[in-house]
């Protein structure tokens, strides 16, 4: 196989590059490791939200490239048919101490070119969030903050770059770089060779792993562990705004932010872990996430019982403290797009930007398409979304608009079938890309019907059903099969 | 524009079935059943055991023979009912909003509506279980319908989370179908099922681990092992005391949640004790002509009392509807204290004899339960898993205070 461009990682900052190349007239292929878009790491658990810009220092690339991917957000997201929410976001000092804290990120804020950043008082304060401690003595108000779903997000990008002619390579694993005098040649991967002019290494957590492929080895990625509590959409307007602590050294804290699909999500803790693969969750972490939201919202205390999901994110955290986006004298051809933390979701489109102005500089010549599409058509929910005139111009189009398969969410037969024939393979897949499974229940209603569902659009076995691919098989035997005795 | 009925029933399980079949036979011609499974019947129809029907018909029943009886009378009285068909809205004015396939959104308005979706599971992320996330986590009851109506199992070697009754039929299910049952966990220091079902246990040599909680999941793609750890009197893990289990299934039976998003849209007042609608003698909510049985008022642990509660509300409704029941007017509120945690209905006239179901936090003996001042009812053993019926006979009425607030307590 031959391609131009190819990008390694299909977490979100491999398909906003994807995408991004997909403006132009050049050959390009993503390879993700793991089954589906999305699901190998960071993007996968995150905490989805669009930073305004004051957290990082002024001068790092991080904090530049925050700035401006969060003025493109409002587009990105409307082109690529995902729901975005500008909802602000406050960070909230709770004794008076705190005040000159709350000035100097402000400042921080308006040096890195953060608009409309203001000190609001108390009253205001909590006006704004009646369910805030009643302690808080004042917050830092960000307008331009908001929220998005990472993995949609990611999803949404991969759709588009195909639909404008990427190819996307699934469970596909990059396992060396060839270099021959220099240069870049190809990458080996599990499914065989992939000759290319050019790699982007966008691998996430492994980025260090495959710039090591290609002989540099000047930075590492820690594994950060994040852990997160959800709520039930029942305490949905509990919070109205993305509502921060005052920021340590490490994190910007444990969060208490509406989710833009209406949950509560509360999140993350901040601690390196030693396993890329460890995505558990512990009682210690869970307990920390709990205090975290009580100091901000106590009320949440007498909400345990709205609690429906727990679980773990890691963010790869690069030992240079700051992304590594850059290209190389030797080997050339080969860009690093590595340490991408947050605020690297926010940064997404602007770091897609960079990688094409570093692939120009690099020789590469890139002409613009003359019928590039920016525009993705997102699977519709009229239903979830109860949008009722919609859903009674679907259902007479296509009456499995109206069979309601996830109880919780309100998802229908149709959405499922959309979510297959955008390629989702496994019950995760399907989640991702209708929320099937993410309500309250968590899947314990609709699991039995879109295994079926699965299994007859697929045409596999209902053993070979998996919940994130590999090894993740849900029901292991048919019945009677461990009486007969297996094979 | 919207069709009219007298009645419509959200959900077709064991208590909608009665409560319309009921209403039927009282006199009530236009009735309609909504029920967003396939088929009428609610849970029953994979609830392959016996045990069912033993209090209601004196026979031993499993549950398809049970609720087939029932959807016999749907049938023989021409009850119209819409499967496959998922409630949106209800508001208080009883104006429905329904979505299904064949009609697309279905806009009703009746006069009365009955409240009976039932209750669904509590799931392994309400619980906060540390660990990974991988496959092979069940409830109790979808891996019921997995194995009984779909034709599968799950997995091999099996550890079963809670001692509730689904989690130990679940047991004797999997040990049936050859898998390897690894042992049932309970955090409470004794079981949460029916005596009839921890027999099960004993019969299949089953361990059970009381006072131990499940503390880490691991496994990455498939489940591998759980943790378990005793815990101390407040439920928290002791250090050095755990054990890992080596299992490829996890099934959860730790608690049933009443379905009520559709009561709440409608504005009907919640008890957080119950996780029910708030309910008069009548078993009208606090929304006039809405009424509601069964678990989704509050969990019973015998589809007989759900059955009988459902005929209750069916009456109630159909004399509702002819204008010979008004809203109840003399309102006296019951409240659980101490180790009664609930008493189902929270409202009563005081002028009628009925029976109250009340559930303890706590197993005791030689219990005094008082109602008020002047009332004691002595039960010889009282224990979390099976409700309690207390008899309100017109003799104890005449000692109830005519108070606004009577509580219910139980001396420790």
């Amino acid at each position: 196989m031959e391609t131009s461009v190819l990008v390694i990682g299909g977490g979100i900052t491999g398909t906003a590059i994807a995408r991004e190349l997909s403006k132009y007239k050049v050959k390009v292929s993503l390879v993700e490791k793991e089954v589906d878009i999305a699901f190998g790491g960071p993007t996968k658990a995150n905490t989805g939200i669009i930073h305004a810009g004051y957290d990082d220092e002024p001068g790092t690339l991080a904090a530049k490239l925050c700035v401006k991917g969060n003025l493109l957000w409002s587009n990105y997201a409307s082109e690529l048919g995902i729901p975005f929410k500008r909802i602000g976001s406050l960070v909230v000092a709770l004794k008076d101490e705190e005040i000159p804290i709350l000035m100097e990120v402000m400042d921080r804020g308006r040096r890195n070119g953060v608009q409309n950043l203001k000190i609001i008082d108390r009253k205001e304060l909590l006006e704004m969030e009646p369910n805030l401690n009643r302690e808080a003595v004042a917050g830092l108000y960000a307008p331009t903050a908001g929220v998005v779903s990472p993995y949609e997000a990611a999803i949404a990008l991969a759709e588009n770059a195909k639909q404008n002619g990427v190819q996307i390579l699934l469970s596909t694993k990059a396992t060396g770089i060839v270099i021959k005098n220099g240069e870049v040649k190809a990458v080996q991967t599990n499914h065989g060779i992939i000759y290319t002019q050019y790699v982007v290494n966008a691998a996430g957590l492994f980025a260090d792993e495959v710039s090591s492929m290609a002989g540099i080895r000047n930075f590492n990625i820690i594994p950060r562990k994040g852990e997160y509590i959800v709520y039930d959409k029942e305490l949905s307007g509990f919070v109205n705004h993305i509502l921060f602590p005052i920021p340590s050294r490490v994190s910007k804290g444990i969060t208490v932010t509406p989710s833009v699909d209406g949950n509560i999500l509360a999140g993350p803790t901040a601690h390196d872990v030693k396993d890329k693969n460890d995505l558990s969750t512990t009682s210690v972490g869970l307990e920390e996430v709990l205090d975290g939201a009580y100091k901000l919202v106590p009320r949440l205390s007498a909400r345990l019982d709205a609690i429906i999901s727990v679980f773990a994110g890691l963010r790869p955290q690069p030992t240079t403290d700051d992304f590594v986006i850059k290209s190389y004298r030797e080997p050339s051809g080969f860009i690093n797009v590595a340490g991408i933390k947050s605020p690297g979701l926010t940064a997404a489109p602007v770091i897609a930007e960079f990688v094409i102005d570093i692939l120009k500089v690099e020789g590469l010549t890139l002409e613009k398409k003359d019928h590039f599409n920016p525009f993705r058509k997102p699977i519709s929910h009229p239903l979830r979304d109860f949008h009722l005139k919609k859903a009674e111009k679907l259902i007479a189009q296509d009456s499995k608009y109206g069979r309601v398969v996830c109880r919780c969410e309100h998802v229908t037969e149709r959405e499922v079938l959309d979510a297959i024939q955008r390629g989702a393979t496994t019950l995760d897949g399907i989640k991702f890309r209708t929320r099937a499974g993410m309500g309250r229940c968590q899947g314990g209603f609709c699991m039995p019907h879109i295994i079926k569902i699965i299994t007859r659009e697929l045409g596999i076995p209902i053993e070979e059903v998996t919940k994130s691919g590999n090894n993740s098989k849900i029901l292991l035997y048919p019945a009677k099969q461990l009486l007969i005795g297996d094979k | 524009m919207k069709r009219r009925v007298n009645l419509v029933v959200i959900g077709g399980g064991a208590a909608g079935l009665s409560a319309a079949v009921t209403a039927k036979e009282n006199g009530i011609d236009s009735v309609l059943i909504l029920e967003r499974n396939e088929e009428l019947g609610g849970i029953l129809p994979q609830c392959i055991h016996t045990g069912f029907g033993l209090h209601y018909f004196n026979e031993n029943l499993t549950g398809p023979e049970y609720i087939s009886r029932f959807v016999k009378k749907v049938y023989d009285l021409g009850i119209e009912y819409k499967l496959e068909t998922m409630v949106l809205n209800l508001s208080p004015k009883k104006e429905i909003l329904a979505v299904n396939q064949s009609e697309g959104l279905i806009k009703l308005q009746s006069d009365t509506a009955i409240l009976a979706m039932g209750c669904r599971e509590r799931s392994s992320g309400a619980l906060r279980i540390p660990g990974e996330r991988p496959a092979g986590i069940f409830t109790a009851g979808t891996a019921q319908r997995l194995m009984d109506i779909e034709g599968c199992i799950p997995g091999r070697r099996v550890l079963i989370l809670g001692s509730g009754d689904i989690g130990l039929i679940m047991a004797r299910r999997f040990v049936m179908e050859g898998a390897e049952v690894k042992g049932v966990v309970e955090i409470m220091p004794y079981p949460g099922g029916l005596d009839r079902n921890l027999q099960l246990l004993r019969d299949f040599d089953i361990p059970l681990y009381l006072r131990y909680a499940a503390t880490f999941i691991h496994g990455r793609d498939r489940l591998k092992a759980v943790t378990i750890s005793k815990v101390d009197g407040n439920g928290k893990p002791v250090r050095g005391e755990d054990e890992t289990i080596e299992c490829d299934t996890l099934i959860l039976s730790v608690g049933l949640i009443p379905e009520n998003e559709i009561s709440k849209k409608a504005g009907v007042k919640i008890d957080p004790k119950t996780g029910g609608p708030i309910v008069d003698e009548n078993m009208e909510t606090s929304v006039e002509n809405i009424f509601a049985c069964g678990n989704s008022v509050h969990v019973h642990d015998l589809v007989d009392h759900v059955t009988k509660e459902g005929e209750i509300v069916g009456k109630n409704v159909a004399e509702r509807i002819m204008g010979n029941l008004p809203k109840l007017r003399k309102r006296i509120y019951l409240k659980a204290e101490g180790n009664m945690r609930y008493v189902v209905p929270q409202i009563i006239s005081g002028e009628r004899s009925l029976t109250l179901y009340s559930r303890v936090r706590r197993p005791a003996f030689d219990a005094e339960i008082r109602i008020g001042r002047n009332i004691t009812v002595h039960k010889r053993v009282v224990k979390p898993p099976e409700l309690i019926p207390i008899e309100f006979t017109a003799e104890r009425l005449e000692d109830l205070e005519k108070e606004e607030e009577i509580t219910i307590d139980m001396g420790e």
